[in-house]
């Protein structure tokens, strides 16, 4: 066998059954392989960055190893932005990227870069394969590295001679040998123990959870810890859906743009137990401000986090799940308290709000207070990143793990739309919607045609502001109104300083998003007002195919509650 | 308190490695005073002598990521631990006319330094110790002129009872 038939021979006994890719010169022997293999489906996105998010979307929404195949140079430079988001949201995805033949390696060769070198601080592991006869090893392993511990992006470089080398006695590893890499599962029992006995004293206790309680699969044993011992529970962006939106214990998504409830319980409790969390600086504020007042209770699989941003009183090291099964045999039973009460009292204090702005513009949150209603239970939502993924973390109706797929840690921009083609790819019998902004999607609008061309059915939700939202609130709110170039709509007869939209701006946004869609073989709907919101819902929601649904709303809509970069999270600002 | 700290990694010996770790620290924003690298009686095993110089706090976060990359066997921080044997290898070369050599010779002895070569208007030596010793050597050697030296980094062994396999792996 050559190198690219051991490789697919491998991806196939990892269990591998989609690829996400896009060929060029080095890796027409892999792509050659693949074209007769039936059992791998392969999509062809039109750019390599709608690759390794669609990789991305598909690992997170299927819980399996998300797989991305491109050529080398700026095919293997466009994935670097999709790794970066994959390794802060700890997803576990491998990238193959083909490369010059070892010869040439080092010589500037035509379409040569560095891959090795360029993705090393942005995934968990990485392998240039320099011999044909290391391919099996590196796959199996880099499987292995992706999907345990903490997972995570792995790169693997495979230059064009490895790929048509041929090797003699083939045999696939059963095994990997890794001296240095040993995640461990169970956490130390003394340190239970301690924690155990820390719930049992604390008046106010609060649990703290997130993306790694998705990664372990242990949303069961944290609703059963809730359950048996009724602490409040606050949930990051990547935790949500973990706990349902309307459990009687959840206080909503904590931080910069948190919940009011949230924000207050983190302030006020004397015990925090974080769960698969790395204390985000968008969570705390200013670390030496954050829960001073309580003890912290770490729960991580990466012993690196533990202690990395915030002191650490009851640092576990281990597995969410198998941590949390020993927690539960340990706890003893916890009955409501004022605690609870006051909790409670907030959660209906400080409900979300926003103005209502009439039957148009259209105000964004109602657009997905109105989706709330018309989208299947199960549905996958699929952010992008600015003021339409904090609408989305804050209105949204989450009900499910890896039901709520959002670039959380790097923030990418133009990773909805191919994360959602990933998404629905790996799950083609649910709902999904893809909620954007018209800056984002426009970042990875080359994907409509992926889309319409594979019947990959997508819903897309654009909340058009011709803005980029999230930039111009800051500019807004800290910045004395001046709104440098964030309008997408600015032209060369706008005055030089813009301090907002006036009846001088053009009404007919560019590009025409309904248009775009169309001439890419989408159905695509458009509603100015409110309305229009119902039915336009209803009709992209009931279309067979991929459909573009856009909503024109409220230019300066912000985003609230919001606490001020670098401010404690008491500073809240509720936007009234 | 920034403190200096002598960290040994003990590493797969693979392609790349030594990047891997450099680059780990500098991507963190660390700064290390010296590095130093060479295999092992293992051929699979490479050993790296780190200096950094930073807070108890960056130095905890240093170990950990360290122990976090995947070729990594174990990380110990010999700081403060009396069982290790810590040396360094310095070569310089210093400007001395013969009026002054009998006097810097002298110096040399008491120092075992040792001489390799000597010329009319310097002379080259080389000297092995404890890092303390060898700053002490330079400062003594100082007045004479030092045109240039070059130090090896500190590296270390441990005497007795090496921590056990995984030690720090951890973390709790």
């Amino acid at each position: 066998m050559n190198g690219a038939e051991i490789l697919i021979d491998g991806l196939r006994r990892e269990g591998v059954d989609t690829i996400f890719g896009y060929p060029g010169g080095v890796v027409i022997p892999i792509f050659d392989v693949l074209y007769s293999t039936k059992k791998i489906r392969f999509l062809l996105t039109r750019h390599e960055q709608g690759a390794t998010h669609a990789a991305d979307g598909y690992a997170r929404s299927t819980g399996k190893v998300g797989v991305c195949l491109v050529t080398s140079g700026p095919g293997a430079t466009n994935t670097i932005t999709g790794i970066s988001t994959a390794k802060l949201d700890s997803s576990p995805i491998v990238v193959i990227s083909g490369q010059v033949a070892t010869g040439n390696i080092g010589t500037d060769a035509f379409q040569e870069t560095d891959m090795v070198g360029l993705t090393r601080s942005i995934c968990k592991h990485n392998y240039l394969v320099k011999d044909v006869a290391e391919l099996p090893k590196t796959i199996k392993e880099a499987f292995y590295i992706a999907r345990t511990g903490r997972p995570g992006p792995v790169s693997i470089d495979i230059p064009v001679d490895v790929s048509n080398a041929k090797l003699r006695n083939y045999k696939y590893p059963e095994s990997v040998n890794l001296p240095g890499y040993k995640p461990v599962k169970k956490g130390n029992n003394g340190q239970v123990k301690k924690l155990a006995e820390a719930i049992a004293r604390s008046q106010k206790p609060l649990l703290y959870t997130g993306g790694g309680i998705i990664s372990a699969e242990a949303t069961a044993e944290l609703l059963q810890l809730i359950q048996k011992t009724n602490i409040p529970v606050v949930t990051t962006l990547m935790g949500l859906g973990t706990v349902p939106y309307d459990h009687p214990c959840f206080l909503g998504m904590p931080g910069m743009h948190g919940r009011v409830a949230a924000n207050k319980a983190l302030l006020e409790c004397d015990l925090l137990i974080g769960i698969g969390v790395r204390f985000d600086d968008r969570i705390t504020g200013p670390r030496h401000t954050f829960a001073r007042q309580a003890t912290v209770a770490h729960i991580d699989i990466d012993p690196a986090e533990i202690g990395k941003n915030v002191k650490t009183d009851i640092p576990i090291v281990g597995d969410a799940k198998t941590v949390l099964r020993q927690l539960i045999e340990k706890v003893k039973p916890r009955t409501n308290n004022s605690w609870n009460e006051r909790t409670e009292f907030w959660k209906e204090k400080y409900p979300l709000k926003y103005k209502d702005s009439g039957n148009e513009p259209v105000n964004p949150q109602y657009v997905i207070e109105r989706l709330n209603s018309l989208i299947d239970k199960d549905a996958i939502l699929v952010t992008d990143v600015g003021q339409n993924q904090m609408w989305s973390a804050l209105h949204y109706n989450y009900r499910y793990p890896r039901k709520f797929l959002s670039s959380g840690g790097l923030g990418t921009m133009g990773f909805g739309l191919p994360a959602a083609m990933g998404a629905a790819f790996g799950n083609p019998d649910t709902q999904v919607v893809c909620i954007s902004g018209d800056g984002g999607i426009q970042m990875n609008i080359q994907e409509f045609a992926t889309c319409a061309i594979n019947r990959i059915p997508v819903k897309i939700i654009v909340l058009n502001n011709a803005y980029l939202g999230m930039v111009r609130q800051w500019q807004d709110l800290f910045w004395n109104k001046r709104y440098a170039q964030v309008c997408l709509q600015r032209g060369p007869d706008c005055p030089d300083e813009c301090h907002g939209s006036d009846e001088n701006c053009p009404t007919n946004y560019l590009p025409d998003l309904v248009k775009v869609a169309e001439a890419n073989g989408m159905t695509g709907y458009r509603a100015k007002t409110k309305t229009e919101v119902d039915e336009v819902l209803k009709r992209g929601l009931a279309e067979e195919g991929p459909v573009l649904m856009e909503f024109f709303v409220n230019r300066e809509e912000n985003v609230f509650p919001m606490v001020s970069a670098g401010k404690p999270l008491s500073d809240m600002m509720t936007g009234e | 308190m920034i403190e200096k700290h002598t960290i040994i990694v003990t590493v797969i010996n693979s392609a790349g490695v030594l990047a891997r770790v450099s680059g780990l620290l500098s991507q963190r924003g660390y700064n290390i005073e010296s590095a130093i690298g060479a295999p092992t009686e293992d051929p699979n095993i490479y050993k790296l002598s780190l200096v950094v110089e930073e807070t108890g706090e960056h130095i905890e976060q240093i170990i950990k990521q360290l122990n976090k990359l995947v070729d990594t066997v174990r990380v110990t921080d010999i700081s403060h631990k009396d069982n290790y044997i810590v040396r360094e290898y310095i070569i310089l070369k210093i400007e001395v006319n013969e009026k002054k050599r009998s006097d810097f010779f002298e110096l040399a002895r008491v120092f075992k330094a040792n001489l390799i070569d000597v010329a009319t208007d310097h002379v080259i030596l080389e000297l092995a110790g404890t890092p303390r010793k060898v700053d002490r050597f330079i400062e003594m050697v100082k007045p004479y002129g030092i045109k240039e030296y070059i130090r090896s980094g500190e590296f270390a062994m441990a005497e007795y009872q090496t921590p056990k396999k995984g030690d720090n792996k951890n973390g709790d």
